[in-house]
């Protein structure tokens, strides 16, 4: 006989069984263990059809490829840029990725990115051993002057962003900040001090709350509470 | 002499009681406090990490490095040296062991994953401790994993076998053995197992019994830990 | 490595506001201090101010004096900066900066003369009570200098003596004796970046130090320590508006106790 013992959007822990009989297929985040679907991490329920997924609720971003992160210069070499992608694993820039401008040989790489620049990149290739190559050249992707970034936890960027960026975008309309969110949950933002700051409550608003229902409503309510001040 | 009652007047399978808390380090990719009875245990685990320097590196899976450490002041006699001793670099590595199993390290090649299990006061019982919240630790820090790892010490004074000794029981004069164990609560499978003084080897089947009932409880705690810390959230 | 961090810092200032929106000199909230942490220590204190959290345990021993004070007991002041308390902190032996915290921890105690070392001899030349004081780093969210000190004075208020039976103490009974605590040196370390002060930075404001000093005074103003550090000098102008700094907000530090 199976029996789904779980509800949608229940949070459970690894090692609970969250189904029993083989009607139900394990998807992310859980695995089979004979006639029982198991967590295999700390997450929230989704129920797709007979799928059975969890949502992570903690952990570590980890390079995918094509997705967009903000990553920081950490060594310059000779054929390229050495990125930190707040992940385990750093990413290389070649010289051919990192600019449509033309690179003499031997020319000092720090004129397009120093050390400790910013920059939005995109994930091109991922190995099995998970090396990491990152581009420049595609919309949106640039060097990031200016402002600053903050950190948040990598599996709340989904919720920061919204649906299709509706999320983000009403924070950049009630702040005036520029935003850019990374994939790998670094995000950058520019304002005025007062914004950037409200910007900032916001997202850690979103981050403590990523989890629970009616979200933007909430959002909302506290960017127009924080707005009359 | 028989021991009828327990000196601490605990039923012979009660463990002290017991808190868990979950996300108590902030800096920490996942933290848990554990607490039983004078024993607390804090644990934090930064990772999947960078390693170096590079030889170190598994290019197949991550690695776990676990390390014990009694704060200076934790012993319940003389100060106790900082730096570390023999006896907690064993426990580091059985601690290491004793999670190693219900971790998925394949996920993260060449990296590391390390646990920092400190303890502020002690009073027996502190290895068990220490595991339980790493355990905890590393589902908060959303590691990919099989279960979690529950432990208790189960042991012998006199005649009778007791769950969770304390200090006056470990100091009890008279026949005392002491069997720490951890277990994956949901397979009842044993990865951290020591002991010190006599047992018959009859009452072994008895032992892990007695442990396996006790390690249940503490997964539930463990569990609702877990739950808790979005629970709390949810109600600011 | 920081350089744009610290731009962005110091436009901040000019307006007089910070990162996280404090202004200038104004500490993180709460700033609480938790007695009896520990039941293992004979005297122990949790601080927190903001999300940076620091215990300070002390143990009480007998020893023999040094033999430049055979009338004195004595002050150990260790600090160890734990790898659970933050990512860059590794395992090993105390690292210079653990050892830098732990000295001027100990000078700000010792040389405030809070506790009279003379009461504590025991036999001269022969016993003395000597004072450990361990600080360990939980969670370092920055300013760990002003939580450590504020901790291990918190835990000598805390401690009580252990029983002594003959020649030997017994831990397992504390007595009700306590030190006799006769003033409260509190550590304020105030931060220059750019050509602006602040107190209690986090820890993005740390990696854009460009000098720091460290201040200890007690109640009535009068400095009983000082530790200049970072890596840019500071001018004369400078120290003293940073003292002032200091002694100011040592006052306000002093009411967590």
């Amino acid at each position: 006989m199976s029996k789904l013992l779980v509800n949608e959007k229940e949070i459970v822990v690894p090692g609970e069984t969250l189904a029993t009989g083989m009607d139900n297929l394990p998807g992310n985040g859980t695995y089979r263990d004979g006639e029982n679907i198991i967590a295999s991490r700390l997450g929230l329920v989704q129920l797709e059809g007979r799928a059975i997924k969890l949502i992570p609720l903690a952990g570590r971003y980890i390079p995918k490829t094509g997705d967009t992160i903000i990553c920081k210069v950490i060594d310059v070499s000779i054929n390229g840029w050495r990125l930190d992608t707040n992940s385990p694993y750093s990413a290389m820039m070649s010289l051919k990725d990192a600019t449509f401008d033309f690179i003499a040989r031997g020319a000092d790489l720090t004129q397009y990115y120093d050390l400790g620049d910013y920059a939005v990149g995109k994930i091109i290739n991922v190995t099995s051993q998970k090396l990491v190559d990152v581009t420049m050249k595609g919309p949106g992707l640039r060097k990031l002057k200016g402002g600053r970034v903050v950190e948040v936890a990598s599996n709340k960027v989904p919720r920061i962003i919204g649906k299709a960026g509706s999320m983000v975008s009403m924070i950049k309309d009630a702040t005036g900040c520029n935003i850019t969110v990374g994939q790998n949950g670094l995000v950058w933002i520019e304002g005025t001090p007062e914004n950037e700051f409200l910007a900032i409550q916001t997202i850690r608003k979103i981050e403590n709350e990523s989890h629970l229902s009616g979200l933007t409503d909430k959002i909302k309510a506290y960017l127009e509470k924080a707005k009359k001040k | 002499m028989a021991y009828k009652e327990r000196l601490n007047k605990r039923g012979f399978e009660e463990t002290r009681p017991i808190e868990a808390k979950v996300g108590i380090i902030k800096r920490a990719d996942g933290s848990a406090y554990f607490r039983i009875g004078n024993t607390i245990a804090y644990a934090a685990v930064y990772g999947p990490r960078n390693l170096f320097p590079r030889f170190l590196q598994d290019p197949q899976r991550g690695i776990l490095r676990c390390n014990y450490n009694m704060m200076p002041f934790s012993g319940s006699g003389e100060r106790v040296r900082p730096g570390g001793s023999r006896r907690s670099k064993e426990i580091s590595l059985v601690t290491g062991k004793a999670l190693l199993p219900v971790l998925n390290l394949e996920e993260y090649p060449n990296t590391v994953v390390d646990v920092f299990i400190e303890l502020p006061q002690t009073e027996a019982g502190s290895r068990c401790a220490g595991i339980c919240a790493a355990s905890m630790a590393l589902a908060d820090a959303g590691l990919i994993m099989k279960d979690l790892v529950a432990a208790v010490s189960v042991g012998r004074v006199d005649d009778k076998l007791v769950v969770d000794l304390d200090y006056s029981e470990e100091s009890y004069e008279g026949i005392v053995a002491d069997i720490p164990i951890a277990m994956i609560p949901n397979s009842n499978k044993i990865t951290l197992l020591q002991m010190d003084g006599m047992i018959p080897k009859e009452d072994v089947k008895k032992v892990l019994e007695m442990a396996k009932k006790a390690c249940k409880k503490i997964y539930e705690v463990q569990k609702s830990a877990l739950k808790d810390k979005y629970k709390v959230e949810q109600d600011v | 490595m920081y350089s744009e961090l610290r731009n962005h810092i110091i436009k901040l200032f000019e307006s007089n506001v910070r990162l996280d929106g404090r202004k200038l000199t104004e500490y993180r909230k709460p700033v609480t201090v938790e007695y009896g942490v520990t039941n293992t220590a004979e005297g122990s204190a949790r601080v927190k101010i903001g999300n940076t959290e620091v215990i300070a345990g002390v143990k009480i021993e007998i020893n023999k004096p040094f033999p430049d004070t055979p009338a004195e007991g004595g002050l150990v002041v260790g600090a160890e900066l734990l790898p659970l308390s933050n990512p860059d902190f590794e395992l090993g032996p105390p690292g210079i900066e653990a050892i830098e915290l732990a000295r001027t921890v100990d000078r700000g105690i010792r040389e405030s003369k809070c506790v009279d070392f003379k009461k504590l001899c025991i036999e001269e030349g022969e016993k003395a009570w000597f004072l450990i004081i361990d600080i360990v780093t939980i969670n370092d969210a920055g300013n760990l200098s002003d939580a450590s000190s504020l901790a291990a004075l918190a835990a000598l208020k805390d401690a009580r003596f252990p029983k002594l039976e003959g020649e030997k103490l017994n831990y397992k009974e504390k007595t009700d004796k306590r030190l006799d605590i006769k003033n409260s040196p509190i550590a304020v370390t105030v931060i220059k970046i750019g050509e602006k002060f602040i107190v209690d930075p986090d820890t993005d404001e740390e990696k854009a130090i460009d000098a720091r000093l460290m201040v200890s005074s007690i109640e009535d103003g009068t400095l009983c320590a000082m530790q200049k550090g970072g890596n840019y000098p500071l001018t004369a102008e400078d120290i003293i508006k940073m003292v002032d700094i200091g002694i100011e907000k040592g006052k306000e530090l002093r009411k967590a106790l």
